[in-house]
């Protein structure tokens, strides 16, 4: 038990000291699952928009198998992108295995599902009634496809931030991917297994308080828009 | 201006019109009033473009616009469309109002200047900047209308405007229909179930029922002849008597219902089967020792009052002498008379004020 308090005590002590080492492991979990946010952010609005708009066969079974795959284990993943990038992969000419843009790629395929459900379901979100007055004041398909996607932007952006909440806290793309390598791979959660791994409770203890805060601050995020989302 | 021939539209194996032909004109405030379910919205929203017919044509203008998406567009862009439920985009009134005009690539400074012009006609100038979402039904129907109206249409398609509204933003609501088609120029296109509504805003009425366009005329003609017995309902007039024709000297005939002979302005040979038509407030009431022996009212029926239902400034009152017979009459004229359930009256209808139909049934 005293462990755990002196642990604590610690922790505290490393954080509020700013120390480097874990000011570069917060911050390059933070600069990953960010990039691997915007990736996905970039490639899921335009294509939910195309799944939602689009009527094609086999459309429902699709939306069937994207929300199957919002709880896919991390180290399936981490597994599949490992094949991917390693180096007789079809994308190991890029040498992205034990390096953050390995990482990111990881992050991105694995929350491209959640967030790509999110974005259809908040598309659908907004009601026959919104739709016929853009379509009735005079919009082309395209300027209605906009003015839908814009008017869902804030469940849209609940959608981001909930890929985002994921992307941070996953081990098994990190670990599988990154190879946890000090100062260059070492993220929050894979240095927060190290460290419990080597008994160095403080440390844990440091990085778990600060991801956290992170989460904290995602929800209250999450919540401050739902807020403006609804009146 | 607008045509729409042979029109029909199903939605899966329901037929929601059934062969609807009908021509609008330039200026005018056409209605259609008909139950809910009737096919209103339908065919509403075909003339808007929002859908297509399953077959039949649209002409606009005279020309046919059936199926190209590009002239449909543009022909769209000439109309304005207010939605049953006023549907607001989730940002500022300004940017709601804005929209049409940015769909057409109108410029930034012109599109202020416009939408704030359009503002001050429905009555919300200081309403720019305030959030859509936020506000009461009542002014977001007038800010759909301030949106519909902004790109200056030739044509202003409205749908129910005033169905989920308080009877005080309903009439602000009517007033501005009326000002925009009086002083724009605007040809309006209104759907109600409302036909006190539709008598109040109509140049032109069209009756829709089942799908069907049952029959199209002035105010005067749905409301005092009507085509059909499910129209009079309709529009209210609720005393329906079937009988056949007694006799017919020039156009003055006498009707046998069985248990009473009328007299009436018609037509009709004798031995023909009619229905009668009385509006309600056709009907006058005569209190019977009031000593008015003569009277040119052709109809005097003596009855029992047997239900008085408050109707706004009026009373429904009906009269029963082996048929029921309804009158309106003003709230001051019941108090006068002293009128009350179980008192014998005498119910007056002039021979003219009878309309007169076959009986088809």
């Amino acid at each position: 038990m005293s462990e755990i308090i002196d642990g604590f005590v610690q922790a505290v002590n490393l954080i509020v000291t700013l120390n480097p080492d874990i000011l570069q492991i917060a911050a390059l979990s933070l600069y990953i699952s960010l990039c691997a946010t915007v990736l996905a952010a970039g490639i899921t609005i335009p294509l939910g928009g195309f799944i939602h708009f689009r009527e094609f066969w086999g459309k429902q079974a699709l939306i069937t198998l994207i929300e199957t795959l919002y709880s896919v284990p991390t180290v399936i993943i981490g597994l599949l992108v490992y094949f991917m990038i390693s180096r007789s992969g079809p994308l190991g000419f890029l040498g992205l295995l034990y390096s953050p843009g390995g990482m990111i790629l990881g992050q991105t395929v694995l929350i491209i599902p959640i967030m790509l459900g999110l974005v259809i379901s908040a598309l659908s979100g907004i009601s026959e009634n919104i739709r016929d007055t853009i379509v009735s004041l005079g919009a082309t398909e395209f300027q209605s496809i906009l003015e839908i996607i814009r008017e869902a932007r804030f469940a849209i952006l609940s959608g981001v931030i909930l890929g985002f909440g994921r992307a941070i806290s996953e081990v098994g793309v990190a670990m599988m991917i990154g190879g946890n390598i000090r100062g260059e791979t070492r993220v929050l959660t894979t240095a927060i297994a190290l460290g419990t791994g080597m008994g160095e409770f403080s440390l844990a203890i440091a990085l778990g308080i600060i991801l956290l805060a992170i989460s904290m601050i995602i929800v209250f995020l999450m919540k401050f828009i739902s807020r403006r989302y609804q009146p | 201006m607008i045509g729409i021939e042979a029109v029909t539209k199903k939605f899966g194996d329901t037929e929601i019109l059934k062969t609807i032909n009908l021509t609008i004109q330039k200026g005018e405030i056409f209605t259609l009033i008909g139950p809910s379910g009737s096919g209103k919205t339908t065919l509403i929203r075909l003339i808007n473009l929002l859908d297509t017919p399953t077959t039949g044509k649209m002409v606009f203008d005279g020309t046919d616009i059936s199926d190209n998406e590009k002239e449909r567009l543009s022909v769209r862009r000439r109309m304005g469309m207010v939605f049953q439920k006023p549907a607001v985009l989730n940002t500022t009134v300004e940017e709601n109002v804005a929209f049409g005009l940015k769909f057409r690539g109108v410029e930034r400074s012109q599109i202020e200047r416009r939408v704030q012009s359009v503002l001050d006609l429905v009555g919300l100038p200081d309403f720019s900047m305030r959030r859509a979402i936020t506000l009461s039904g009542g002014e977001m129907q007038r800010v759909s209308i301030a949106r519909a109206m902004v790109t200056e249409p030739d044509v202003l398609l409205l749908d129910e405007p005033t169905a989920n509204l308080d009877p005080v933003s309903s009439e602000i609501i009517e007033n501005l229909i009326l000002r925009i088609n009086r002083e724009l120029h605007t040809t309006v296109i209104l759907s109600t179930h409302d036909m006190i509504q539709g008598q109040r805003l109509a140049d032109r009425i069209g009756v829709i029922m089942d799908g069907r366009i049952v029959q199209v005329g002035t105010t005067n003609d749905i409301f005092y002849h009507p085509a059909g017995i499910d129209i009079a309902r309709f529009v209210g007039i609720e005393t329906i008597l079937k009988g056949i024709v007694k006799t017919n000297e020039g156009g003055h005939a006498t009707i046998d219902i069985g248990n009473a002979m009328f007299e009436a302005i018609t037509k009709m040979p004798p031995s023909q089967r009619v229905v009668l038509y009385i509006r309600p407030e056709e009907v006058t009431l005569t209190i019977p020792d009031s000593v008015s022996l003569k009277s040119s009212v052709r109809n005097q029926l003596s009855g029992t009052i047997t239900k008085m239902v408050p109707f706004g400034p009026f009373i429904r009152i009906t009269v029963d002498w082996g048929t029921p017979l309804t009158a309106l009459i003003t709230h001051r004229s019941a108090v006068e008379l002293s009128l009350a359930v179980g008192m014998t009256v005498i119910a007056g209808v002039k021979a003219s004020a009878i309309h007169v139909l076959p009986d088809t049934s």
